[in-house]
């Protein structure tokens, strides 16, 4: 039925506090609803209103170098600001890219123009009327291909930030997984990787960072002009793996030891192969443990990457709080506060898809955390 | 020599003064399409004898041979119907099924393994329920899912290990009755472990009981001579089913017996707190 199938996918998504609205719609005991909706939504409402209003008082009786500390009003208005920021620029660059089209229209009719005059000239001029004509068109070449600089705007870290903490996600689960796997399926090899586990994983990403950006600086020497990422973004990407990898490992490696002995007996009846093996039962078994240990690396990953942009000044949101806290204008307080609930935000929405993920690889029942 | 052969089989768990033996000197002919049944008390070593035979844990001692050849380790040619099914929850009927074809006849066809496949959905009537994963189904379903894998690799024989413990008393009969109708079908060898009489004598050629562990080893057996279709009900009335029955029922008990009569001696009997409180005022 449609409205079970809403439900289901709700339910999926972690959004149940929507399911008494869907409920109420079709009428279903709408006084039970009712009392749900109070329940899930007008309580958490409540709360967050009376979390404002506390913050607006305080913010007027803290008095900082910058002025009053921003009340949530004074955030928002910087938020739209910063939005807006963004829309100019992104007007500016379409007017710039417009200009330049002119321009360069403008030095190729000329160009056409004067070979077309040439050819009716004398042989000494006609030569320098084509050189001529030959310099408009390597003009109009150039007008195209200049590039618009501007420096990013908000939206523009926002976009790095979440492209940076992929790449290291990535990473760490391509390390993580493989790894977690092998100590999961031999005590031996899990003996042998405890102390380096056990030491690397409660380091700080502060600590790898300047390790991280020299080797990256001496290691990936590639022309900037041909290199197809930054170095700045590479370093970011390697911290980030290297903080987020161990909740991967460390779940997927439990999940592993954990299969259930029967699944594994069916493997030996059926004389799988090593890689059938795993592939067919081993990593299906622990899939709900491994994206339990992604959820987790994602959430880390977030946390260490704003604290790397920060003191590598690697572009992203940690690079546009830093430079906001340096900037030290009026706005600064609120520009900082619009970014610290981007961030928590953008956390928040990461663990929602991971939980989506998590959910529909988990076989054993429907309700998870 | 028969077709599955144990010859002085031992196993023994634990180490140093831990050890126990569960199982000492089994001998076991069974031949070639015979359904054989082995009965014994719970923790008795039947789950520990049925690993053997499917080569999932070495014996300590003795010889263990199929059709001739030595038994080293599990392999498809004896399929195994475990008492908690192990399905894989992760795939529907259909490619629970599937994997196991897929192990044993890698070089099939797609439609011929399809086939293959629905066949055997087919044969325990669960093609209604093919696309549907194991959550989903009863026990008695997950248990012929389980009955459909282990025959679709083909096995030489079948190994089942108290496959309707786990059941409740109705849907135990019919699958009773399943299974008697796809052995008439398949005549393949059967080991059947169960701890069931009257279920070892509605479906097993032989009845073979296993005496009460520590130690454990194969009683005399009984053949079952009564003729197939075996009906459950008539079945209860028949006089030559009923002396079977006392005769397997009463030679258990005797067994038991022997051992308790020892452990009963030992023991004074208990009082309660009140009693022994009123004897001592």
């Amino acid at each position: 039925m449609f409205k079970e199938r809403i439900i289901r996918l709700l339910d999926l998504t972690g959004m149940q506090i929507f399911e008494p609205i869907i409920r109420l719609i079709t009428g279903e005991n709408p006084r039970e609803q009712l009392q749900k909706l109070a329940l899930y939504i007008l309580l958490p409402v409540c709360a967050f209103a009376v979390f404002l209003a506390f913050w607006h008082v305080a913010a007027q009786n803290i008095v900082t170098k910058y002025g009053t500390l921003p009340a949530p009003a004074q955030v928002w208005k910087e938020g739209r600001n910063l939005l807006a920021s963004h829309y100019e620029s992104r007007e500016q660059e379409a007017a710039y890219y417009r200009e330049q089209e002119t321009k360069a229209a403008e030095f190729t009719a000329n160009a056409t123009q004067l070979r077309s005059l040439a050819a009716e000239m004398p042989e000494a001029k006609k030569v320098k009327a084509l050189e001529a004509a030959d310099k408009l068109d390597e003009k109009a070449e150039s007008a195209l291909t200049k590039k618009y600089s501007a420096s990013p705007t908000y939206l523009d870290q926002i976009v790095t930030s979440l492209y940076t903490v992929f790449a290291g996600f990535v990473i760490a689960s391509m390390v993580a997984i493989p790894i977690g796997v092998l100590c999961g399926m031999s005590k031996n090899f899990l003996t042998a990787m405890n102390p380096l586990i056990q030491i690397f994983k409660p380091v700080s990403p502060l600590a790898w960072l300047p390790i991280v950006m020299i080797v990256v600086g001496a290691v990936y020497t590639t022309a900037p002009a041909d290199a197809w990422f930054e170095k700045s973004f590479i370093s970011s990407a390697i911290t980030v793996a290297l903080c987020s990898l161990w909740p991967t490992l460390v779940n997927t490696a439990l999940g592993v030891a954990s299969i259930e002995k029967d699944h594994l007996n069916v493997a030996r009846v059926l004389n799988l192969s090593w890689s059938t093996r795993i592939r067919k039962i081993v990593l299906p078994s622990a899939l709900p443990f491994i994206f339990a240990g992604l959820r987790i690396s994602l959430g880390v990953g977030w946390m260490v990457l704003i604290a790397a942009e920060m003191l590598a000044q690697n572009p992203g949101l940690g690079k546009f709080v830093w430079d906001m806290f340096q900037n030290g204008s009026s706005q600064t307080l609120a520009q900082i506060m619009v970014a610290v609930f981007t961030i928590g935000f953008i956390g928040f929405m990461l663990d929602r898809v991971m939980i989506i993920f998590q959910r529909s690889v988990s076989y054993e029942s429907t309700v998870s955390a | 020599m028969a077709f599955l052969e144990l010859q002085g089989v031992s196993k023994s768990f634990g180490k140093g003064p831990h050890r126990t033996t569960v199982l000492r000197d089994v001998n076991l002919s069974v031949e070639e399409g015979e359904f054989i049944a082995i009965v014994g008390f719970s923790g008795s070593g039947k789950s520990t004898l049925m690993n053997l035979i499917a080569g999932l844990i070495p014996p300590d001692e003795g010889t263990m041979t199929l059709d001739g050849q030595p038994i080293r380790g599990a392999g498809p040619d004896r399929g195994i119907v475990f008492q908690n099914y192990s399905l894989l929850p992760w795939l529907t009927v259909f490619e629970n099924v599937g994997l196991a074809v897929d192990a044993v006849f890698p070089s099939w066809p797609k439609d011929k393994r399809n086939a293959h496949i629905e066949r055997f959905v087919e044969m325990v009537n669960l093609t209604p329920a093919a696309w549907k994963k194991p959550k989903e189904l009863s026990g008695g379903m997950r248990q012929r899912v389980s009955v459909a894998r282990a025959l679709s690799m083909n096995p030489r024989m079948l190994l089942m290990d108290e496959p309707l413990s786990a059941l409740d008393a109705l849907t135990r009969g019919t699958l009773q009755k399943e299974f008697e109708r796809i052995w008439e079908q398949e005549r393949k060898t059967v080991v059947l472990i169960t701890n069931d009489v009257d279920e070892s004598i509605l479906l097993a050629d032989r009845v073979v009981p296993l005496t009460p562990g520590p130690g454990a080893t194969l009683g005399k057996s009984f053949a079952i001579d009564l003729e197939r279709p075996r009906e459950k009900t008539s079945l209860n009335r028949d006089p030559r089913f009923k002396s079977l029955r006392n005769d397997i029922v009463n030679y258990l008990l005797a067994l038991q017996g022997e051992r308790r009569q020892a452990a009963i001696e030992l023991k004074p009997p208990k009082l309660t707190q009140r009693e022994a409180h009123r004897r001592s005022a």
